[in-house]
């Protein structure tokens, strides 16, 4: 029998433990309903107070007008012009954070001597908030995109080092003997066994990691003197009263955070580590 | 010439109330192709004696030789499966933890898939080859280490209570299925366990540790024709003779 012939018997073989659950349209409905749920009893809510006029509607507008200000702004081009810019700064900003966070933690968790130097400093610099450094930065790196991306991936690498050191730590010593009783050198039993065996544990450093993105880029670009971006936008528009503008812009971050977190942070985990039985879905 | 020689190994542990002994002074030998049992009740040191032939851990004194030349550490000539179901890597599928040696060894992926898929056949699992770890039983997975753990061609499989976490059944039928793997495949094996019955039915010489400090009691060749019937008249005379040799301790293991 070639492999060919034992791959097309294995398919053919219609073992239920092995099958996965095929996802119907129901299915999808549902699971689409669950998450729109809560959305939509918050939603209710806030039109009933706004609609109550408990406050002025300058500051608490509705729902509708919101979405007005939102579609507005989104033809006119100015909302995506801010989400781009903004994305930018996020992508470039995090993915300084994952490869130095990653790097790092991984030398932390697999050297004593970096695990001595970087573990007292990560310790004490990770709890700062990490718009602590903002005004430091941008006196050392000037206003504008740099040092914005630079803070940027600053703060949000702790997440992603402290995750990643956790991870490799926590690779099953059986693994590493496996690998070693069958030949494998320290390179290949780093790509091929640690790495894999960390990667649940490098995952949720991502995601801290994005979030913590997120919090210190709105705040910067506001400080940074930056034209465009979301959180210059929202700050922006508070000068006006502007309070819709302000919640489209908060919109476009939770639209945005979602989307990463369902089609990026998610199918990643779905093809890997929930794969493999490493984590659960 | 033995193809495993252990002269006057011990290994002591150094922990915070002083230096315990793991292992004192065990000496025996193994021929080429032998199938030996290491019996002994729990903390008698089985395991950690086979953690030193399996180059995990250097022995405090003593030496072992394996076709005449002193190991040092791990090395390819020995093949290692554990008790642990986690052994296998959970990111590669049945397949691909099998050819992981061959990949260390630079044989080519065709090749190497070949071979991987006659060891999968070896151990009736080749209607899994792309399975990953978790979609296998216990008597599954280990099976799948059994695969792996030869197919590189160690001459040398050590085997650490393998079958020890399976059910009563499945366990009596992975003993055959490795008894039937031996046989073809002509390993010198090391097998520690604590169960005298599945010692009886694998081994042909049985070697009896005791604990504080881990010690060799004594051998005991099994003579029996194979394929065993563990419900023979001499099978259970056996027993009884290794179980009087382990004090009763084991037994109730």
């Amino acid at each position: 029998m070639t492999l060919r012939d034992a791959v097309t018997a294995e398919t053919a073989r219609a073992d239920v433990a092995l099958a996965t659950p095929a996802r119907g349209i129901g299915d999808r409905l549902r699971s689409a309903a669950l998450t729109a749920y809560p959305f939509v009893v918050v939603g209710a809510m806030w039109e009933i107070v706004a609609h109550l006029g408990i406050f002025p509607p300058r500051l608490f507008p509705t729902l509708e007008e919101v979405a007005a200000t939102f579609v507005r702004l989104t033809v006119m081009g100015i909302l995506p012009h801010h989400a781009l810019e903004t994305l930018a700064r996020l992508s470039a900003g995090f993915a300084l954070a994952a490869v130095a966070g990653v790097v790092i933690g991984i030398a932390m968790g697999r050297s004593r001597r970096a695990e001595d130097i970087f573990l007292p400093l990560v310790s004490i610099i990770a709890p700062i908030p990490g718009i602590a450094y903002a005004p430091l930065f941008l006196l050392w790196f000037g206003l504008g995109n740099f040092a914005t991306v630079l803070l940027v991936g600053f703060a949000s690498s702790f997440a992603v080092i402290i995750n990643t050191w956790t991870g490799v730590k926590a690779v099953k010593e059986i693994w590493v003997r496996s690998a070693q009783s069958m030949g494998a050198d320290n390179r290949r039993l780093f790509r091929l066994v640690i790495l894999p065996g960390a990667l649940p544990y490098i995952f949720t450093g991502l995601r801290l990691g994005m979030a913590q993105a997120w919090r210190i880029l709105v705040v910067v670009e506001m400080l940074a003197g930056v034209q465009w971006g979301l959180g210059w936008m929202i700050f922006g528009a508070r000068e006006f009263l502007n309070t819709d503008v302000m919640l489209a812009g908060v919109a476009v971050i939770g639209i945005i955070g979602l989307v990463l977190e369902k089609h990026v942070f998610q199918r990643l985990e779905d093809y890997t580590v929930v794969r493999w039985g490493m984590m659960e879905q | 010439m033995p193809h495993i020689e252990i002269r006057d190994v011990s290994l002591i542990y150094d922990t915070p109330s002083g230096s315990v002994p793991g292992v004192q002074g065990v000496s025996f030998s193994i021929e080429p192709s032998e199938f030996l049992c290491i019996v002994g009740p729990s903390g008698c040191g089985k395991s950690t004696l086979l953690n030193i032939i399996a180059g995990f851990l250097m022995p405090t004194g003593g030496e072992i030789r394996i076709g005449g030349k002193i190991i040092t550490g791990h090395g390819m000539d020995r093949g290692v499966v554990f008790q642990d179901f986690a052994q296998l890597f959970p990111w590669r599928t049945a397949l691909a933890n099998v050819t992981f040696g061959l990949e260390m060894k630079g044989i080519s992926k065709a090749e190497r898939e070949k071979i991987a898929l006659e060891q999968l056949r070896l151990v009736k699992l080749d209607k899994f080859v792309r399975s990953y770890p978790h979609h296998l039983s216990g008597g599954m997975q280990q099976r799948v280490a059994i695969a792996r753990a030869l197919a590189y061609n160690p001459s040398v499989l050590l085997m650490d209570e393998p079958f020890a976490a399976l059910d009563a059944l499945t366990r009596d039928e992975m003993q055959r299925l490795l008894a039937d793997v031996w046989r073809e495949t002509k390993k010198t094996v090391i097998y520690v366990t604590h169960n005298v019955a599945e010692a009886v039915y694998l081994a042909d010489r049985v070697v009896v540790m005791t604990p504080h400090p881990g010690t060799v009691k004594t051998e005991i060749p099994i003579r029996l024709a194979r394929p065993r019937d563990p419900l023979s008249v001499e099978f259970l005379e056996h027993q009884k003779e290794l179980l009087r040799h382990l004090g009763g301790e084991a037994g109730k293991a």
